[in-house]
């Protein structure tokens, strides 16, 4: 069938309610879920999903069902419809374009009228969203790429607790990317051994040491006598250095209650900062940041879990959105992937996660994956983190990328220095300020990088000794996740 | 001394670097004027960590473009203040940021004592902590 035909089709019945609401099983693009016609207003939600149809299914049906099943649409025709405003509830798929050099993949873009929103709830939006369609038959697969949400909406949510001005405020440290280690073993350290290596990470130089995702309370440490030692730690290098020091507590278990409880245990103790982990879900992750709001705390979020359905860019959520909806839900800190580390990720598409953390207004950018503008109405902005398998010889990569507002994580590139944690985080420190201070003086650090930090090395023994040991580490492989566009797009 | 690995406080932007020189400094400056950042001179001889409100040394240089003039302003106060902390802060006064987006230290005492740990036992095994500059017990002006 020709465009024309099914544009005629869909609107022969759409249009005549004695057909659409007759009794019976219609096509979705005949229900009016596809109205190429429609422009979008300031108000909607726009959506972009990438789909692919089962084979025989038609691109333009695909998508005027994944704007009915995340909306109104039921497989059959009810008449109680008729008992409502249901156009506007109708989701309405009014483009759809092939994924460039992707047979059998196709961009489709729904527009969701604001009402179907509840205000400030990232539960609701994403039930709505992604609540059934992924799994709806005629498509093989489905991914949500990028998200538009209106000015309307992003105004009824609090965001970030925090946000990354402030926090650099309350830490009294500027002009620079903050950094931080996450303690390791990630497992089987008693709480005693594990607030050893948090004193020598700080009192080294870093600013943050972190807990791993998987360190809740487990037989080998309770999460008190983590809290205590850990907290021990932060303030004996507090006063070894004259600096603000922190360490992210996370909180995370298995009910609400006990995240309260571990959570309450850390203000009481003193910390500036709280981690959860994106498995404890939306509610919670809304709760903590109400919480932290009324006891001027630090959110620290670990991205737990997200690579089950970020990954692969056929199918599931793309992080970009996830960033969109974690910032307005509130969290302070953000991993956002290192592009130059052990885990995956594109350093275009990285970069695009960035900006969803950190920019005032979004533009589209569609070699990093940003297909909307995206105004963020002065919600606060969310300090990403940089962490996995990076050390201080990609310092001048990491800080040429990613700017000075974010955390560099270097976990086994602190802890696994020769010479020891102290020197570890000596080494990271000079390495960072000597880039920083160079990329000031106007040098090109991407390229004279190298040349900056091996004369750093000649003042700093720690320096030279990582930059011996980690000299050949690199993670080459090709990502998962690139962003596929057309390079004349049409405007969306 | 302080026994952290630098022997001194941390602080700021470059404290693990060797002591920036005058040309080093006036660089950092250009950056942050052509960033549009407005400098402050600002001192203390109280370097507690959480001591946010360091004495100014006269008023953020607003509509000062040359870095000459700042570093004429950072040689008055070390002249004034030899043996105080004295940093440079650059204010961004952009919307969405509006705070600090510089600031290093150009001037230290020659002996810099740290900081005393203070722990008061509390309930259980929690501990209360005070930290206090081995210096802040004399009156201001007479610590380093």
């Amino acid at each position: 069938m020709s465009a024309d035909d099914i544009h005629a089709e869909a609107t022969e019945i759409s249009g005549n309610p004695s057909k659409r609401y007759a009794a019976g099983v219609l096509k979705y693009r005949q229900m009016g879920y596809w109205q190429p016609d429609y422009r979008p207003v300031d108000t909607d939600v726009i959506c972009l999903f990438r789909i692919t149809p089962q084979q025989g299914v038609d691109p333009v049906e695909a998508a005027a069902a994944v704007a009915g099943e995340s909306s109104t649409a039921t497989w059959t025709v009810v008449w109680t419809d008729r008992l409502t405003a249901c156009d506007s509830y109708r989701a309405r798929a009014y483009r759809v374009e092939p994924v460039p050099g992707t047979p059998g993949q196709y961009f489709a873009w729904v527009a969701y009228d604001l009402i179907l929103f509840e205000e400030g709830s990232i539960a609701n939006m994403t039930a709505s969203l992604i609540g059934n369609v992924f799994s709806f038959k005629p498509l093989k697969a489905a991914r949500l790429e990028d998200i538009r949400i209106p000015v309307a909406y992003v105004k009824t949510f609090k965001g970030p607790p925090t946000g990354l001005v402030v926090e650099r405020e309350r830490l009294d440290k500027f002009g620079r990317p903050l950094l931080g280690a996450t303690t390791k073993p990630k497992l089987g350290l008693s709480g005693r051994n594990y607030g050893r290596v948090i004193y020598e990470g700080l009192k080294g130089g870093l600013d943050f040491m972190k807990d791993d995702e998987n360190i809740n309370s487990q037989p080998f440490m309770h999460w008190r006598d983590r809290f205590l030692y850990v907290m021990d730690g932060v303030n004996k290098a507090s006063a070894a250095t004259g600096e603000v020091k922190g360490s992210y507590l996370n909180v995370t278990g298995a009910t609400m209650e006990d995240i309260y409880e571990r959570a309450e245990f850390a203000k009481e103790l003193g910390s500036v900062v709280i981690m959860l982990d994106l498995v404890v879900g939306w509610p919670a992750i809304q709760s903590m940041a109400n919480w932290a709001r009324r006891h001027d705390m630090v959110v620290h979020m670990h991205r737990a879990g997200h690579g089950t359905y970020t990954r692969q860019k056929n199918h599931g959520v793309s992080f970009r959105v996830m960033a969109k909806w974690l910032r307005l839900a509130g969290v302070d800190h953000l991993h956002a992937g290192t592009a130059v580390g052990k885990l995956e990720g594109d350093p275009l598409t990285v970069q695009g996660y960035y900006h969803c953390c950190r920019d005032g207004y979004t533009r589209q950018d569609l070699p990093r994956g940003l297909f909307f503008d995206q105004d963020w109405a002065d919600t606060r902005k969310v300090m990403p983190v940089a962490s996995g398998g990076i050390h201080a010889g990609q310092m001048h990569q990491l800080v040429d990328l990613f700017g000075d507002d974010v955390i560099l994580q270097f976990g086994g590139g602190t802890i696994g220095h020769p010479a020891g944690i102290q020197a570890g985080a000596v080494a990271n420190r000079v390495a960072l300020e000597s880039i920083v201070k160079a990329r000031n003086e106007g040098r090109d650090i991407r390229s004279e990088g190298p040349a900056i930090l091996h004369k750093a090395a000649q003042f700093c023994t720690p320096l030279k000794q990582a930059l011996d040991t980690w000299k050949d580490v690199s993670f080459n492989y090709a990502s998962t996740d690139t962003s596929d566009y057309a390079a004349t797009p049409g405007v969306a | 001394m302080m026994t952290n690995p630098t022997g001194r406080l941390t602080q700021g932007q470059f404290s693990f670097l060797p002591e920036l020189s005058d040309e080093e400094i006036r660089l950092q400056v250009e950056y942050g004027l052509r960033k549009g950042y407005a400098w402050s001179v600002e001192y203390t001889d109280d370097p507690h960590p959480r001591n946010t409100f360091w004495e100014m040394y006269g008023m953020p240089m607003f509509d000062l473009r040359d870095a000459a003039g700042v570093m004429l302003e950072l040689q008055d106060c070390r002249q004034a203040f030899p043996r105080h902390y004295i940093r440079l802060l650059a204010f961004d006064a952009s919307r969405g940021v509006e705070s600090i987006a510089m600031s290093f230290l150009v001037n230290r005492p020659e002996h810099e004592p740290g900081f005393f740990l203070q722990r008061q036992e509390s309930h259980g095994r929690t501990l209360r902590y005070t930290t206090a500059g081995y210096a802040a017990g004399k009156p201001e002006g007479e610590r380093y």
